[in-house]
């Protein structure tokens, strides 16, 4: 263990989609490899995650999309805490095909965690989120 | 009526069923409800649709019914599901993404244009609105000239699940089950052909419970309803939900043991606890999907021989009905193609296998019989949790049960096991911690629905607010409100008189808001 503060996640779904396994699973998965986890849970907006970040000082943002708006949806969660001043890296798990994954890239989303991730997988996927913005 | 005569595939003749009593049809009706089964009448293949506009979902129903698919079931996008417009702030980047969009009764006309409402069976996967789009079904089958009596199909409307798993509510439960009492009062009276209520494990069992959750909280909530109808003020037998909708997993002789221990469970409690006397009140019927859940993005093709092994055990375990998932299922909503291979697996399955000739042909296995007692046994010690929570009531033990958060935390609990024996190795999914070669390859072509699709509903939902008489919507939403105030005032004609003058599906929902509330769960980690 290094001396550093724990990684401080939000863990939010994004719109009107329910189906919630996936990230609750994450939720534990994370807690259990030492970060702090603040869950949103569900039928969260831009405007409650943005809020959630600033007011919980999170390191990285964790979305699940299994509604296929990714595309429409990923893109705006980031450029609406750029729009907040808040350089916070966003991961999105859920079901995304791969020829989508460029397209996020594009758009800001640090990383993309596909169905049946291994559970090691998803831990460094946040950290390297977080990593990479030189945290 | 399946092919006879009934011989195996070398010639030697077979029964239609095999040992004692009691024999399929005949009580408790743990081998299956009908003492021959498949041979009078196979299952239903039901293929669930849809997706984009109505427009687009109609091409899809007819295509499976040239197919030979034998009845219709609508999966409807998420901003419908939750009673939300396609113009909404939150509906953005949802339209037409994970099911078709229906705003007014207008797409509900599109959604079934060319198909004989009087002469196809339906089923509409929809909870919370659920009688905001049974009202615009009815309205698109007088319009057309088809009265609502020969109307035939199945609302799922089992909104008690939605606060456990599913998490598509959109009023707190106590009016969101006054509703479901609505719809059931209203199809008794005028709707013969119609089931008003398919109270479903699937949705428990995707969220992560385990076979013998599954059963036990669905039965649970089948029960709720039964005792919230009574307290309406029906007669049991007037009612008895006569259907329920299971998921279908891959761990085969558990799930056939699950719904033989359905059937018996029910036919018990329905004759001793709720004192049902006509038959069919004692007969669960059911349909069954395969679990989406056990599709992997790991190379897909391996899912058709998940679903068709699922798919069997559905069948060994006396579905009326079957839904099989498409392969692709994993990355997107279903390709034509990989629904009809997913329907011909059906078929195989029905014509060739032979497992269609004989009923419960597991019945009298050692181990298939153990499992079926195990599985009751373990519901009933949550039937008595729950009886005791309720002070004597299944429907208070589920209220208190969902309001404690009780379900959710059981079955999130179920959930990390499995994700954990999965990561560990101790259980083995193939392509995703084994056999991984050819995990690489390229993805196949995917259904893809684009913003254009969402634009194009939001035009015409403009187009039905702009043609429409704006006086007589608002009157009838009036009336909604009012009668929406009145606990013992059935909503249903009301609702048939909003949609009809076309107010959308969110206007109607903002009026039931107003009076009912909205809810929040208490969130379980």
């Amino acid at each position: 263990m290094s001396g550093d503060p724990p990684i401080r996640v939000v863990l939010a779904k994004l719109g009107l989609d329910g189906h919630d396994r996936g990230l609750k699973v994450v939720a534990r998965i994370l807690r259990d490899a030492g970060m702090e986890v603040v869950y949103l849970g569900l039928r969260q907006t831009t405007e409650t995650i943005v809020d959630a970040v600033e007011q919980e000082d999170a390191d990285v943002v964790g979305i699940s999309m299994l509604n296929a708006g990714h595309l429409t949806l990923g893109p705006r969660i980031v450029d609406a805490l750029a729009e907040a001043g808040l350089d916070v890296p966003v991961v999105i798990g859920g079901i995304v095909p791969d020829e989508d994954r460029p397209a996020l890239a594009d758009a800001g989303v640090a990383g993309v965690l596909g169905p049946g991730a291994p559970i090691e997988e998803v831990v460094a996927g946040i950290r390297d989120a977080v990593a990479a913005r030189g945290r | 009526m399946t092919e006879g005569p009934f011989r195996t595939l070398s010639g030697i003749p077979v029964e239609a069923v095999y040992g004692d009593g009691p024999l399929p049809g005949e009580f408790p009706y743990t081998r299956g409800v009908h003492p021959d089964m498949y041979r009078s009448r196979l299952w239903t293949m039901r293929m669930f649709a849809g997706f984009g506009t109505a427009e687009d979902t109609n091409a899809r129903f007819r295509e499976l019914l040239r197919s030979g698919g034998t009845g219709l079931s609508t999966a409807f996008d998420m901003p419908t599901l939750m009673g939300r417009d396609s113009d909404h702030e939150w509906a953005m980047g949802e339209v037409g993404r994970a099911g078709v969009a229906v705003d007014t009764v207008e797409d509900m006309a599109d959604l079934f244009a060319g198909i004989d409402l009087g002469a196809v069976s339906t089923s509409m996967t929809i909870n919370g609105p659920a009688p905001i789009l049974l009202a615009m079904y009815v309205v698109v089958a007088e319009e057309s000239g088809v009265e609502r009596s020969r109307l035939a199909g199945t609302l799922q409307n089992d909104i008690l699940k939605e606060y456990q798993a599913q998490k598509e509510y959109l009023f707190p439960p106590r009016p969101s089950v006054r509703l479901v009492t609505d719809v059931i009062r209203f199809t008794t009276a005028e709707m013969p052909r119609w089931n008003p209520v398919s109270v479903s494990g699937y949705h428990i069992r995707e969220a992560g419970s385990t076979a013998a959750q599954e059963l036990a909280f669905t039965l649970a909530n089948g029960f709720a309803y039964v005792e919230a109808a009574c307290a309406a003020g029906l007669p049991v037998d007037s009612f008895a939900p006569r259907l329920s909708f299971f998921n279908s997993h891959v761990d085969f002789f558990e799930e056939v043991g699950k719904f033989r221990a359905a059937r018996r469970i029910w036919a018990r409690w329905m004759r001793d606890r709720y004192g049902a006397t006509d038959e069919r009140s004692l007969k669960l019927r059911f349909h069954t999907q395969t679990a989406g859940v056990s599709l992997t993005a790991q190379q897909p093709e391996v899912n058709i021989a998940r679903v068709a092994l699922q798919a069997l055990a559905g069948v060994m375990g006396g579905t009326q009905s079957l839904h099989t998932d498409s392969h692709d299922e994993a990355l997107a909503l279903p390709t034509a193609e990989a629904a009809r291979i997913a329907l011909r697996s059906q078929q195989v399955i029905a014509h060739e296998t032979g497992v269609a000739s004989v009923a419960d042909p597991l019945g009298g296995s050692h181990y298939v019989e153990w499992m079926t007692d195990e599985l009751e046994r373990r519901a009933e010690e949550v039937f008595a949790h729950l009886d005791e929570l309720g002070g004597g009531s299944l429907l208070e033990g589920v209220h208190a049960a969902i309001e404690s958060g009780w379900f959710v935390g059981e079955i999130a609990d179920a959930a990390y096991r499995y994700e954990r024996e999965v990561n560990s190795g101790d259980r083995i999914v193939v392509g995703v911690n084994a056999f991984t070669e050819g995990n690489d390859s390229r993805q196949a072509d995917l259904l893809r629905i684009d913003q254009e699709t969402e634009d194009l509903q939001r035009r015409r939902l403009d187009a039905v607010r702009r043609s429409r008489d704006e006086r007589a919507v608002a009157t009838s939403l009036s009336r909604v409100a009012a009668d929406a105030a009145e606990p013992t005032t059935n909503l249903l004609p009301a609702l048939l008189e909003a949609v009809s003058v076309r107010a959308t599906l969110g206007e109607v929902v903002d009026v039931l808001e107003g009076v009912f509330g909205t809810y929040v769960e208490r969130t379980v980690v």
